[in-house]
């Protein structure tokens, strides 16, 4: 961005606390950047200007009075997923195309009362259900690096909005890989987090035991800054983990003197592009020349990961999705007959087709009869997965390897092969599975596209793995690299 | 596996999913090949093993049984067209 603003949001932060400039000028940069920019990108379904500015404008009242928090007056964008008082929260469906959220998410009641400004809300995979953002019903949204592929998915819209600077920082969520792929493909970080560390109330469910929301930002450190701002325990979700807050930043600058790396020999197998490969071993060699230690490690299991991940997932979607009736809020088609056709014809006309393959899916796996062979055996294979990890981190610290076994693929080739999609989250739904924390940062290019390093931690092993990545970032300039045509 | 026609409908019957009778034959072909995936995971032997529900294998945690939600009805219906009297109108179910 060749402008009087830096890229970061710590050096944002730092520049409106010097007073260098205001948050309302800053906002008004990236709002500027947006409407230049988006208009092909399309990685905002909604842009909300007016309350940006408000919300700058009070961020500068609290700086001058002395009360202004880290991120006060930074903005950032908002996955479509996080329900936004006042806002409408699509999730990417013509479903919820009339949806204005009664109330903010846990998540963005802590940004927003961080200070952070929202500029507007991320396109998204349809109920973030996709590894391209092509199900969106708001068209599909290009990669910065090359207009004519993806940009990876569910998070595709703020992948592309962080890599293309139309924002600093960006929500996520990530249910399969949808927050570490497209970081991958956009050639941005991105942090999934420990299931249970960023609470999903009032974040769109998906897969309610396996969803995660989680940060998305040019480096390691930003990615600690926003984690700070989202990650908290949070009494309205059943499932969030009752732990004090801590600060993800306090691992960033320390040593990887003695770092225990482990690599999978199972994610660097036929399926991965060989110079994707390649890339991921130098990458591992910068952290062994900062004195880590590497070892091949197995995770025997690993293959069985993806049809487990399609069973659950489209199991626990059926379930989730079926609270859209038509009834009391998002879309109702014309003139039902009777209430079944209102129930059958409202979903059926609004949901696109990867939805209704998965609730069709998921509506299989629990029915009367299937239900041992496909969700209790996806169960069981659960929990060998997540077994072989806890063996894993017995003697290794951090798991490397790639995040993904291709780099952004043309618009286009996957739509009718639904299976062929799934298979670029290979390395990603296990750690969704299991339930870890996961990192994805850029490490290289082949064929001019990014690629991306995935280090797996264990259990609320955050700090640590942004320690290392942050590392990495020291002796690597790939995050610094910005996609042609984004002056 | 195989999934034919009459599979799809009935699921999308469960579902209360209205699917074009064109499309169906697409669905068959394609749920047919994700559940040829899904049948990977009979090759592994899973006798004796606990399933996973929770990633963390804790279960979910209660509360006291207090009202803790203020009655936000006007809020919730602001927008929402099909609203009489507070409340919802759907089509006649009883004669």
């Amino acid at each position: 961005m060749a402008s009087e603003f830096p890229d970061t949001a710590a050096e944002l932060a730092a520049g409106l606390a010097a007073g260098r400039f205001s948050s309302v000028e800053l906002t008004r940069h990236y709002l500027a950047r947006i409407e230049r920019l988006d208009a092909t990108l399309n990685s905002f379904i909604t842009v909300c200007a007016d309350r940006a500015l408000a919300q700058a404008a009070a961020a500068d009242t609290r700086r001058a009075a002395g009360t202004a928090g880290a991120l006060d007056g930074v903005p950032y964008a908002n996955k479509d997923i996080f329900c936004t008082n006042g806002v409408r929260t699509s999730c990417g469906s013509h479903m919820l195309d009339n949806f204005i959220a009664p109330y903010d998410a846990h998540v963005v009641e802590r940004l927003h009362a961080a200070g952070l400004v929202m500029l507007g809300k991320t396109n998204m995979d349809e109920f973030a259900m996709g590894s391209s953002n092509e199900t969106s019903y708001y068209g599909p949204v290009q990669n910065p690096w090359d207009r004519a592929r993806v940009p990876g998915g569910s998070s595709g819209g703020s992948a592309t909005a962080v890599a293309a600077g139309l924002a600093p920082l960006a929500t996520g969520t990530d249910t399969g890989g949808s927050i570490r792929q497209p970081a991958a493909l956009c050639g941005i970080s991105g942090l999934k987090p420990t299931y249970g560390r960023v609470s999903r109330y009032g974040m769109i469910a998906f897969a309610s035991s396996l969803d995660q929301g989680g940060p998305m930002a040019r480096d390691a450190q930003d990615l600690a800054l926003l984690l700070n701002a989202m990650a908290g325990f949070d009494p309205r979700d059943s499932t969030s983990v009752a732990r004090a807050d801590e600060d993800y930043t306090r691992a960033i600058g320390t040593s990887l003197d003695g770092l225990r790396v482990g690599l999978p020999r199972e994610y660097f197998g036929a399926d991965l592009d060989p110079r994707i490969g390649d890339t991921i071993h130098t990458a591992v060699a910068a952290l062994e020349a900062r004195g880590a230690s590497v070892h091949e490690i197995s995770l025997p299991n690993a293959a069985l990961a993806i049809p487990a991940y399609y069973v659950i997932a489209s199991a626990e979607c059926s379930a989730n999705l079926s609270r859209y009736d038509g009834v009391r809020f998002g879309y109702r088609c014309e003139e039902p007959r009777d209430l079944e056709d209102l129930y059958s014809r409202s979903r059926g006309e609004a949901f696109g087709e990867e939805v209704k393959r998965r609730i069709l899916v998921g509506t299989y796996a629990l029915s009367s009869g299937y239900y041992d062979a496909y969700y209790r055996k996806a169960q069981q294979l659960r929990r060998l997965i997540k077994q072989d990890f806890v063996d894993a981190f017995q003697t290794i610290d951090v798991i490397a390897g790639p995040t993904t076994p291709g780099v952004a693929f043309p618009a286009g080739t996957n739509v009718e092969d639904p299976v062929t999609m799934y298979l670029s989250d290979v390395y990603t739904t296990a750690v969704n599975l299991a339930g870890l924390p996961a990192i994805s940062v850029p490490a290289g290019f082949v064929d001019n596209l990014p690629v991306g390093l995935q280090l797996i931690g264990n259990y609320f092993d955050e700090a640590r793995l942004l320690g290392v990545a942050h590392a990495y970032q020291q002796d690597s300039d790939w995050h610094l690299r910005k996609p042609p045509g984004t002056d | 596996m195989s999934i034919n026609a009459d599979d799809v409908r009935a699921m999308a019957r469960l579902a209360r999913l209205a699917i074009a009778e064109p499309d169906i034959p697409t669905y068959a072909a394609q749920l047919s090949r994700i559940l040829d995936l899904v049948a990977q995971m009979n090759a592994v032997d899973t006798h004796n093993v606990e399933p996973l529900a929770h990633p963390l294998d804790i279960s979910a945690r209660l509360r006291a049984d207090v009202v803790t939600e203020s009655d936000q009805r006007e809020q919730l219906q602001a927008g929402w067209p099909h609203i009489a009297d507070g409340l919802y109108l759907v089509p006649q179910v009883i004669e």
